[in-house]
């Protein structure tokens, strides 16, 4: 009995110690940020899916917007001012990056957030960054971020989209009268760009026979094969992302599918192409905002190619890795003309920007904040063919910054 | 829709049925023999993808990937059960399960380490490549070889629990441990054994798989996933459970698949539920 009532007390005792420092502890956490809000350093959130099945193109992503952001502090920074890149793994998770947005914005009271990797998780961002009135340059493709209910003027899109993106890839893959077959991850890439072959096979004449959607995420696609099979396509258009992408064009092969149809991918995927070796992904043919390779033909692909080797250890930049390097770079010119982070001074000098710092010329289309820009096609090399390691992959076409390749504002629902 | 398709839709969830068996045949045995919930069966399935992978490449053949692989994890597995699960024998069935939960993201951390969070190509040996003829429709030689693996594997399993005097010790042990030691039967050694022949399981599950996807640190949680869903849906502890339980999850895919493509993922787990439901204990399990 004594025993029991003495534990008691000494339970009420630690508990409120407990409390108190519990309390002490969090305003020693919070005194960090009450600092960080009054010094004038320039910080830029970046969630990004560090984890899981895109974790690959997330690391690039990082590696090349960190290059972004030591060249301009190694030039004194903007305005005097250092800049600082807060990099938050939003997990892949619509949920996760809409909580770690947030805390960047309220917590580390970041000037604008650059980043996230899905088309459906950069949704989630936007919505987050436009209700608190903060800059966000989205770097991963999504067509629905062009169109007006989720546009605000703070929302930029420095990425391709899936309609100039398959569109680039259809043009330059079928004929009339060629027989189609899809197979797309069920969720917002994956439709967006079906939506978008299916647009451009409309107006080239070619016909889609048949049209599957697989679960994201999945790593076994053998159930889908004798379906596809059996549609007798000439192409198999096959839309996912990330380690999908690998399982199942190395499936599709191992069944069989690249003697009967050519295969192809609305965005071909270097680190992919790593993952699964040169054999599987031989032919393949696919879009691309950069490739490594341009810089036998383009300057500013050479200077970029040459910083990234030198801070990454003689290591080339992949394609989503380029995104954090022309997004993040767009932004910081952009502040440097606007002399700071006045958000409305920044977002003038965004619309107004052109730059080229990468893959050619590039600009924030008015009134979708889309960045025009020129749109690759590639073929995997076979492995005979390929000079080096990093010779993946051949460049079949390269379609020119044009504002004809996206479509209509007025089509977008913003006012003529 | 016509037969053909049909047909060779069925033998595709077939093939991987025998894959979702072979996933799952590590945690029923471990769980069956020891009642302990084996939470790193995905991440050993990895590390035994990549073990594979590295003697493959050291040798220069995929066969000797396939057999030192999984004795090499499984001689590993047993210094874990030594190691770290072995204490905890005769606590609650949390205790284990947490243990190696965490021991699953200790080892996904360190293949990140050594090996790099990007995925590794796993080329199918070039005596194994190609698609077969099957009158239906083609199939991948590969699949065709790791099914045929499987169905040996089942049968050395089945004989050696049922036909040897060690297999009647390990069933005897996993019935009453107490009585096994009255007898002068050291029950450590066995459960050591078990433990380790149901990583090696794990880890044979891994390399079949290499070829078939790309191998990289993840690999294993889908894998986890898949095998959780097969133990409970033939039972726990099971193992006939397991393999029948293996064929019909497969077999279900296949045919979602086909009807309704986007639902081939959950219907594993909706299925899962309804045994649940109407059958708590699983397909073949015992009531406790």
């Amino acid at each position: 009995m004594t025993d029991s009532i003495r534990n008691i007390t000494r339970t009420n005792i630690s508990r409120r110690r407990a409390l108190a420092g519990l309390g002490a502890g969090a305003s020693l956490v919070a005194m960090p940020w009450i600092a960080r809000a009054a010094d004038d350093t320039i910080r830029i959130g970046f969630p990004t899916p560090l984890t899981g099945p895109f974790a690959a193109e997330a690391k690039d992503q990082v590696k090349s917007a960190e290059l972004a952001v030591k060249q301009f502090n190694d030039k004194g920074g903007i305005n005097g001012r250092k800049i600082e890149l807060l990099v938050r793994d939003d997990k892949l998770n619509g949920g996760e990056a809409a909580t770690r947005t947030l805390e960047l914005i309220e917590k580390d009271k970041v000037h604008a957030v650059v980043g996230s990797l899905s088309s459906a998780v950069q949704l989630a961002v936007n919505e987050v960054t436009r209700a608190r009135g903060v800059i966000y340059v989205s770097i991963s493709q999504s067509d629905t971020i062009n169109e007006v209910k989720d546009f605000s003027k703070y929302t930029f899109h420095e990425a391709l989209n899936p309609h100039m993106t398959a569109g680039a890839v259809a043009r330059h893959s079928f004929k009339k009268g060629a027989k189609v077959a899809h197979l797309a991850a069920d969720y917002a890439y994956g439709h967006e760009m079906l939506r978008g072959f299916k647009r451009a096979q409309a107006e080239i004449g070619a016909e889609t026979v048949g049209e599957i959607l697989h679960p994201f995420g999945a790593a076994d696609y053998s159930t889908f094969m004798p379906r596809l099979r059996s549609m007798r396509p000439d192409f198999l258009c096959i839309s996912n992302f990330g380690r999908d992408q690998a399982n199942s064009i190395k499936q599709a092969v191992d069944f069989g599918l690249k003697q009967q149809a050519k295969i192809v991918v609305p965005v071909i995927l270097h680190n992919q192409r790593l993952a699964v070796g040169p054999e599987v992904f031989e032919g393949v043919v696919g879009g691309a905002n950069y490739y490594w390779g341009l810089e036998s033909q383009l300057p500013s692909a050479k200077v970029f190619n040459d910083a990234y080797r030198a801070a990454n250890g003689g290591a080339i930049p992949t394609d989503y890795g380029a995104y954090g390097y022309t997004g993040l770079s767009s932004l910081l010119m952009a502040m440097q003309v606007a002399g700071g982070t006045d958000t409305d001074k920044v977002i003038a000098a965004l619309e107004a920007l052109k730059y080229d710092v990468a893959k050619g010329p590039q600009s924030y289309r008015k009134c979708d904040h889309q960045s025009v820009q020129s749109v690759l096609v590639l073929e995997s090399q076979k492995k005979a063919d390929m000079k080096s390691d990093a010779d993946l992959f051949k460049v079949v076409a390269n379609e020119p910054a044009s504002e004809k390749v996206l479509r209509g504002c007025t089509e977008l629902g913003f006012p003529a | 829709m016509d037969t053909e398709l049909i047909l060779m839709q069925l033998f595709s969830g077939v093939a991987l049925g025998a894959i979702l068996v072979l996933t799952a045949l590590g945690l029923s045995i471990i769980f069956g023999m020891l009642g302990v919930v084996n939470f790193a069966h995905g991440a050993l399935f990895m590390v035994g993808a990549y073990a594979g992978l590295w003697v493959a490449s050291l040798t220069g053949s995929f066969w000797w990937g396939l057999l030192v692989a999984p004795v090499m994890i499984g001689l590993f597995g047993m210094l874990i059960e030594y190691l770290l699960v072995r204490p905890l024998y005769g606590r609650s069935i949390d205790d284990p399960l947490l243990l190696t939960f965490g021991l699953s993201y200790v080892l996904v951390e360190g293949v990140r380490i050594v090996f790099g969070s990007d995925g590794i190509p796993f080329p199918t040996p070039s005596s194994l490549t190609g698609v077969v003829d099957l009158g239906v429709g083609f199939f991948p030689i590969y699949r065709i070889f790791v099914v045929g693996v499987v169905v040996i594997v089942v049968l050395l399993l089945w004989l050696g629990l049922e036909k040897t005097r060690f297999g009647l010790i390990v069933r005897a042990g996993a019935r009453d441990p107490t009585m096994m030691r009255v007898l002068g039967v050291d029950i450590s050694k066995v459960w050591l054994l078990v433990f380790g022949l149901g990583v090696g399981l794990a880890s044979l599950g891994g390399v079949l798989s290499g070829p078939m996807r790309s191998v990289n640190p993840e690999m294993g949680a889908l894998v986890l996933a898949e095998a959780f869903v097969v133990t409970v849906i033939g039972g726990l502890g099971s193992l006939l459970g397991s393999i029948i339980a293996g064929l019909v999850v497969g077999i279900v895919i296949s045919m979602t698949a086909l009807f309704a493509p986007e639902m081939a993922t959950i219907v594993m787990f909706a299925l899962m539920a309804l045994v649940l439901l109407i059958r708590p204990q699983g397909l073949f399990g015992k009531l406790a």
